[in-house]
């Protein structure tokens, strides 16, 4: 495949930054999305300009990292997939891509495509957590009887992998979706109803306080979401805020 | 509850509750208006009942005022710290590959609907505070018209063809409004029910079929006058 690549290119996170447009021959249609960049980043170094900074680990769609908006997309046109686990092939020959990194003003741009996420770090701490006690006396998990509808629901949420692709597709760079999945998978739980309330409240201030905006149920997140996490997330997190404020 | 609202959900939680309450009634209004149809007598009947009640008046009349100008300020300052919340903006964003266009111009179907309020107000809302508190007249009834003067009042309303159009864009705008805002309202106060097909249903019944109620008693009067 030929394409032109049409990227985010920032010096910093102070620098201006502009699309640069950079083609490219010789693609597979079977590489995934980061190989082709691997082969970009190739051709730059042989040429001995910088390479393109963008965020990956694990490369097969759990860590989260891989944060690209690709073709006014959050991780491309495909559905349920990170930009790590797309295909070549979901693009056409002579194609024209727009790579540019995640926005949101929670989500400062450092380098290229590269974001700080941190904020999301920081939601976690405030209360995306149990306590449990674990100096020598911890309960057997088995000893409490939890419905086969909860502990799905509850693992339907925990599978967020943070990636941050709600807030960058949201047109209010509402950070909802994540916290709504955050606070669900233990809301659903006995092990997490004890701090429950607190936990909503401390997530939710942290989640304002770090500037993202204001949910409007548009529905783009579950679109874009590699994880398939649902809108009934928002409303959960919504009810148990009413419940921790009002009772 | 102070603190429920000063978190970005319990704002969320007050825009929508002044929308489901405005949803109410706006189904109240409609049915009324419906009456100008069916029998002239039975609206003139509920029109000086609606406009002379002391509790309408001077209970419900400021509760609605008060529910109008929230949900509109609210719409702006929830919208404001949204585009606050964007940074800088993409390049290339796509829309509508994941979220439908009524869902996307929300500010955009209320600002139209705020411009009707506008001339809905001009039309009839001042001329009956003119006529009830300045001028103190609380009979409903006018020179040369038998019985109340309501009826003919509002056929005279529907004459001009540019009112009429104006009023039919207005509430196109609105079913748009409501094609979005009904179920997500729903979402907002933190049900499931906005999810459920059932719902949905009805709000898109609720969205189409009111609107276009409202466009078809104004072309009514405006033909038949
Ligand atoms: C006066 C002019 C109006 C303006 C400027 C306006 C503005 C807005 C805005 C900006 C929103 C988006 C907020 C969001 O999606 O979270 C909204 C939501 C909504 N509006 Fe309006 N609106 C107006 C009138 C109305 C009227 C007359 C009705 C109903 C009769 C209505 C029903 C709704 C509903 C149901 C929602 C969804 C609430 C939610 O999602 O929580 N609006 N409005
Ligand atoms: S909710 Fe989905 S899109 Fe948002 S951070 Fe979690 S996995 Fe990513
Ligand atoms: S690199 Fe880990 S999810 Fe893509």
């Amino acid at each position: 495949m030929r394409l032109t690549l049409k990227i985010w290119r920032q010096e910093n996170a102070q620098a201006k930054g502009a699309m640069v447009t950079y083609p490219i021959d010789n693609i597979s249609p079977d590489m995934s999305f980061l190989e082709m960049m691997d082969v970009l980043n190739k051709e730059l170094i042989e040429k001995g300009e910088s390479p393109v900074a963008f965020d990956h680990d694990c490369r097969e769609g759990i860590c989260g990292m891989c944060s690209m908006f690709i073709n006014g997309e959050a991780h491309g046109p495909d559905r349920n997939v990170t930009t790590c686990q797309l295909h070549m092939r979901k693009f056409k020959d002579g194609d024209t891509i727009h790579i540019e990194p995640f926005r949101a003003k929670a989500f400062p741009v450092i380098r290229d495509l590269v974001i700080d996420r941190s904020a999301f770090d920081r939601i976690q701490h405030a209360g995306g957590f149990i306590s449990v006690n674990t100096s020598g006396n911890t309960q057997d998990a088995n000893a409490i009887p939890i419905s086969k509808h909860a502990a799905d629901t509850a693992m339907d949420a925990a599978a967020c992998i943070g990636c941050g692709a709600c807030v960058a597709t949201c047109k209010n760079s509402s950070a909802m979706l994540f916290v709504g999945a955050k606070v669900s998978q233990f809301a659903l739980l006995p092990q997490g109803k004890v701090e429950a309330a607190d936990r909503v409240q401390h997530m939710v201030d942290q989640m304002d306080l770090e500037g993202f905006g204001n949910c409007t149920n548009t529905g783009a997140c579950e679109v874009e979401c590699p994880k398939g996490i649902s809108l009934e997330n928002i409303a959960r997190m919504n009810r148990e805020l009413l419940k921790a404020k009002l009772f | 509850m102070a603190q429920l609202f000063q978190t970005s959900i319990g704002r969320k939680v007050a825009m929508a509750l002044s929308a489901i309450f405005l949803m109410v009634f706006l189904l109240q209004h409609f049915t009324i208006n419906s009456l100008s149809v069916i029998s002239p007598e039975a609206f003139n009947e509920v029109s000086h009942f609606m406009g002379t009640n002391p509790l309408v008046q001077f209970v419900l009349q400021p509760v609605l005022i008060f529910g109008v100008v929230f949900h509109f300020l609210m719409g702006f300052i929830l919208d404001i710290q949204n585009r606050r919340a964007n940074g800088q903006t993409y390049i290339k964003y796509n829309g509508a590959a994941n979220a439908k266009w009524v869902s996307r111009h929300m500010l955009l179907s209320g600002l139209v609907i705020l411009g009707f309020m506008a001339l809905h107000f001009v039309d009839f809302w001042f001329p009956e505070v003119n006529i009830k508190f300045i001028q103190g007249d609380w009979s409903g009834t006018a020179e040369g018209v038998e019985g109340f003067r309501y009826y003919e009042e509002l056929r005279h309303k529907f004459v001009n063809p540019y009112r009429v159009g104006a009023y039919s864009v207005a509430f196109v705008f609105l079913a748009l409004h409501l094609n979005h805002g009904f179920t997500s309202a729903f979402q907002s106060v933190g049900s499931n029910w906005g999810r459920k097909k059932v719902l949905q249903t009805v709000g898109l019944i609720y969205s189409y079929v009111i609107p276009a109620g409202f466009i078809g008693i104004a072309l009514f009067h405006h033909f038949t006058h």
